[in-house]
C-alpha cells in the first residue's frame, strides 16, 4: 500500500479514468438520438474533477506514487484552467460536429482521455509520467483529427502530425535518456539535486538539454520546429483545431517549467538554455507574424498566430525568476482563452456543407450581427494586444519581466513584431466593420453556445480592465511551486 | 582492450550479425528480405541482452517482436503492392545530406561518448553479476506493480486509447454490407421464404 499513498492528490485523475471508462460502456448501448447523454456525462465528469481538484489542499507540494506525481498550486490552477478549457471546447463543437457527422462517442472518449493525458503531464515530476501523459494526451489528438474519415485533408493533417510527432518524442526521449545516463535518476527534483552537487557530466547534460529543447520546440510549436502547425490547423476539422489549439498549451507550459526549471534549473544549465529559448523566441515572433499577414485562410492565419504566440510564452520563461514564470503563465491562460473565442467564433459562422474559416467570410459581419462582431473585435484587440483588451496585459507583463532580466533588446524586438503582427489581426477588424457582407445567411447558435461566446468575449474585456485577481493567482501558484 | 574470452567472442559476433542485418534492413531491394533481416537482427540483439543478464527484456523482443510485429509486418508488406521504383528513385539525391547529418550525428555522439565515460571510467566499472537463480523476470514484475504502478497504468490507458483510436477509425458501416443478424435467421419461419402456389398441371409440350 505504500506505494499508492496519499492517493487523494490523484483523485481527480482516477475519477476521471473511470468515468471515461463508463462512458465508453454506455456509449456502446445507446442509440445514435440519445447519444446526448455521453455528452451530458462528459460535461459531468468535468465538473466532478473541477470540484475535486477545486477542494483538495492548494497549501504546498504532495509528493506520491513514488515520487513520480506531485500535486502542487502549480499543477491544480493549471488542471482547474484545463478542465474549463475542455469543457468550453466540447459547448463549442457541439453543433459542429452535430453537422458533421462526428457527434459519436469515440469524440467525447478521447476528449477526455486527452483531458486524461494533460493532468498527468503537468502534475509529473517525473520524466517516465511527463512523457507517457504527452504520448496519452497526443495519441488521443491524432485520433480526434482523423476521425472526419472522409476527408483528405483531415486524414493528410492527421498523419503529418502524427508522424512529426513521433519524431518529437524519439528526440525528447533522447534527451531524456541522455539525462538518465548521466544523473542516474528520472525523478525531477533527484535529478535537480544530483546536477546541483555536481556529480553529473555536464557536457552529456548539455548534450541532452540540445534534444530535450528540440523536443519541447516541437511540442510548442516554435520556430524551427513549426512545420507542421499551419497544416494541422488548417487540415483538422475545426472542432479538433480548437482543441489542439487550447488545451495542450496548458499542458504544455507546465511541461517546460517541470523538465527545465524543476528539472534542469541548475545555474549553468538555464545559462544554457536560455540562449536557446531566445532563439526560438526571436524566431517564432519574426517567422509567426510576418508569414501571417500573408494568409487568405483564417485556421491557417491563427496557426502562425500560436507561432508567434508561443514565442511571447517562451519570452517569459527564459526571463525567468518567479515573475517571469507568472507572467508566463498568465499568458499562456489569456492565450487559451483567446484562440478558445476565436476559433469559437468559426464555429459559430460555421453551419453544415460550410466553413466559416476564410477571413472574406468575416467581411461585414457587423451588418450581420453587430453583438458577435463586437465580440470578436474584442478578441482581435486582445490577440493584437491592444489595450483595454487583456492581451494588453499580458504582453506588457511579459515584457516587464524580460526587461527586469535585462535583456532590454529582446523586449524591443519582441515589441517591434507584435507591431507587425497587429496589422493581421486589425485587419479582420477592418473586414467586419467596413466591408459588405458576401454572405448574408443568419448566424444560429446554440443557447448555450450563445452564453458562453458572450462570456467568452466579454472575459477579454473584464480581465483587460481587472488583470489583478488573475496575475495574483498565478503568481500564489508559482512562488509555492518552484521554489 | 578486454581480453579475447569466450563471452567477448559472443559479443562481437552477435554485433557484427546486428550490423550486418541492420544494413541489410535498408540496403535490400526486396521489401519481405528486408522485413525477415529485420527479425534477424531483433535476435541477434535480443542474444546481447542475454548476456547482459536482460533475459525478460530479450525473450519480450523474440516473443512481441518477432513473434507478433515483424509476423504482422510481412503479412502488411505481402499483401500491398509497394512500387520500389518510386520509392527509390530519390534514393541517390537525398543520400548526400542524409549521409551528412548521418556521420555528424555519429561523430558528435562518438567524441562524446569517448571523451567522457573512456576518461572516467564510468563504464569500466562492472556491475556485480547477479547469482544464477536471480529472475530478471520477478524483480521486473515487482517494480512494475509496486514503484512504478502510476506509470503501469497510464501506459494501459494508452493501449485503451489506441483500441477505442482503431475501432472509431476503422469500423464503419458499409451499404452494400452482406451481413445477417443471426437473430432474424434463426427465427426465420418456412412461411417467409417459400411460397407455395397451386397451378393447374400441364401436359408436357414436345
Amino acid at each position: 500500500m505504500e506505494y499508492i499513498t496519499p492517493f487523494i492528490p490523484a483523485l481527480a485523475e482516477a475519477f476521471l479514468l473511470v468515468m471515461v471508462c463508463a462512458i465508453l460502456l454506455i456509449d456502446a448501448f445507446l442509440p445514435d438520438e440519445k447519444r446526448w447523454v455521453t455528452y451530458a456525462l462528459t460535461m459531468a465528469t468535468l465538473f466532478g474533477c473541477f470540484l475535486i481538484t477545486g477542494f483538495t489542499d492548494w497549501r504546498g507540494e504532495i509528493y506520491t506514487f513514488s515520487g513520480m506525481f506531485v500535486a502542487d498550486p502549480l499543477a491544480n490552477m493549471l488542471k482547474l484552467w484545463i478542465y474549463l478549457t475542455v469543457a468550453i471546447v466540447l459547448v463549442y463543437s457541439q453543433a459542429y460536429i452535430r453537422a458533421r457527422d462526428m457527434f459519436r462517442g469515440e469524440f467525447f472518449v478521447l476528449a477526455l482521455f486527452s483531458t486524461l493525458g494533460m493532468m498527468v503531464m503537468v502534475s509529473a515530476n517525473h520524466m517516465l509520467t511527463l512523457y507517457l501523459g504527452l504520448e496519452l494526451m497526443s495519441l488521443s489528438l491524432y485520433a480526434m483529427i482523423a476521425l472526419q474519415r472522409d476527408s483528405a485533408t483531415a486524414t493528410e493533417a492527421a498523419m503529418k502530425y502524427f508522424v512529426l510527432g513521433a519524431l518529437s518524442s524519439g528526440m525528447l526521449l533522447y534527451g531524456m535518456s541522455m539525462l538518465y545516463g548521466a544523473t542516474g535518476t528520472l525523478e525531477l527534483t533527484r535529478m535537480a539535486e544530483v546536477i546541483a552537487s555536481n556529480d553529473a557530466d555536464s557536457t552529456i547534460l548539455m548534450f541532452a538539454l540540445v534534444f530535450v529543447v528540440a523536443g519541447l520546440g516541437f511540442k510548442l510549436s516554435a520556430v524551427p520546429f513549426h512545420m507542421w502547425v499551419p497544416d494541422v490547423y488548417q487540415g483538422a476539422p475545426t472542432a479538433v483545431t480548437l482543441f489542439i489549439g487550447s488545451a495542450p498549451k496548458l499542458a504544455g507550459f507546465a511541461f517546460l517549467l517541470r523538465l527545465l526549471v524543476i528539472g534542469l534549473g541548475a545555474e549553468y544549465l538555464v545559462a544554457q538554455w536560455q540562449w536557446m529559448l531566445i532563439i526560438m523566441a526571436v524566431l517564432s515572433l519574426a517567422i509567426g507574424n510576418i508569414t501571417a499577414i500573408a494568409q487568405s485562410n483564417l485556421k491557417r492565419m491563427l496557426a502562425y498566430s500560436t507561432i508567434s504566440h508561443s514565442g511571447f510564452l517562451l519570452l517569459g520563461v527564459l526571463a525567468g525568476g518567479n515573475g517571469g514564470y507568472a507572467s508566463a503563465m498568465f499568458y499562456v491562460i489569456v492565450y487559451v482563452l483567446m484562440t478558445l473565442g476565436t476559433f469559437g467564433m468559426i464555429l459559430l459562422m460555421s453551419r453544415a456543407g460550410f466553413e466559416a474559416d476564410k477571413l472574406d467570410d468575416f467581411k461585414g459581419l457587423n451588418a450581420r450581427s453587430p453583438w458577435y462582431a463586437f465580440l470578436m473585435l474584442l478578441l482581435m484587440f486582445s490577440m493584437a494586444g491592444l489595450p483595454p483588451a487583456v492581451g494588453f496585459y499580458a504582453k506588457l507583463s511579459v515584457l516587464w519581466a524580460v526587461v527586469d532580466a535585462g535583456f532590454v533588446w529582446l523586449a524591443v524586438l519582441a515589441v517591434l513584431f507584435s507591431l507587425i503582427g497587429a496589422f493581421y489581426y486589425l485587419r479582420i477588424v477592418k473586414l467586419m466593420y467596413f466591408d459588405e457582407p458576401v454572405d448574408r445567411s443568419p448566424i444560429t447558435p446554440t443557447v448555450s453556445m450563445r452564453w458562453v461566446m458572450g462570456a467568452n468575449g466579454l472575459s477579454m474585456l473584464v480581465l483587460g480592465i481587472l488583470p489583478g485577481g488573475l496575475m495574483a493567482l498565478c503568481e500564489y501558484s508559482i512562488v509555492l511551486s518552484l521554489r | 582492450m578486454a581480453e579475447l574470452n569466450f563471452q567477448t567472442f559472443i559479443f562481437y559476433a552477435f554485433s557484427a550479425v546486428l550490423v550486418g542485418a541492420a544494413v541489410g534492413v535498408i540496403t535490400s531491394r526486396n521489401p519481405v528480405h528486408s522485413a525477415l533481416l529485420l527479425v534477424l537482427a531483433f535476435f541477434t540483439c535480443a542474444g546481447l541482452w542475454i548476456q547482459l543478464q536482460a533475459e525478460f527484456l530479450a525473450i519480450a523482443l523474440v516473443l512481441v517482436y518477432v513473434g507478433a510485429v515483424m509476423v504482422l509486418f510481412l503479412f502488411v508488406v505481402m499483401m500491398l503492392d509497394i512500387n520500389l521504383e518510386k520509392l527509390r528513385k530519390d534514393f541517390w539525391s537525398y543520400l548526400p545530406v542524409g549521409g551528412v547529418v548521418a556521420v555528424l550525428l555519429v561523430l558528435e555522439m562518438g567524441w562524446i561518448l569517448w571523451s567522457h565515460y573512456s576518461a572516467d571510467g564510468i563504464l569500466r566499472e562492472e556491475p556485480a553479476p547477479k547469482p544464477a537463480d536471480y529472475s530478471n523476470t520477478k524483480e521486473l514484475g515487482r517494480l512494475i506493480y509496486t514503484v512504478y504502478v502510476y506509470p503501469f497504468e497510464i501506459a494501459a490507458v494508452i493501449l485503451l486509447v489506441a483500441i477505442v483510436a482503431a475501432i472509431a477509425l476503422t469500423l464503419r458501416q458499409r451499404k452494400e454490407s452482406k451481413y445477417i443478424d443471426p437473430a432474424r435467421q434463426v427465427k426465420v419461419r418456412r412461411a417467409d421464404r417459400v411460397r407455395i402456389v397451386s397451378m393447374a398441371s400441364e401436359k408436357k409440350q414436345d
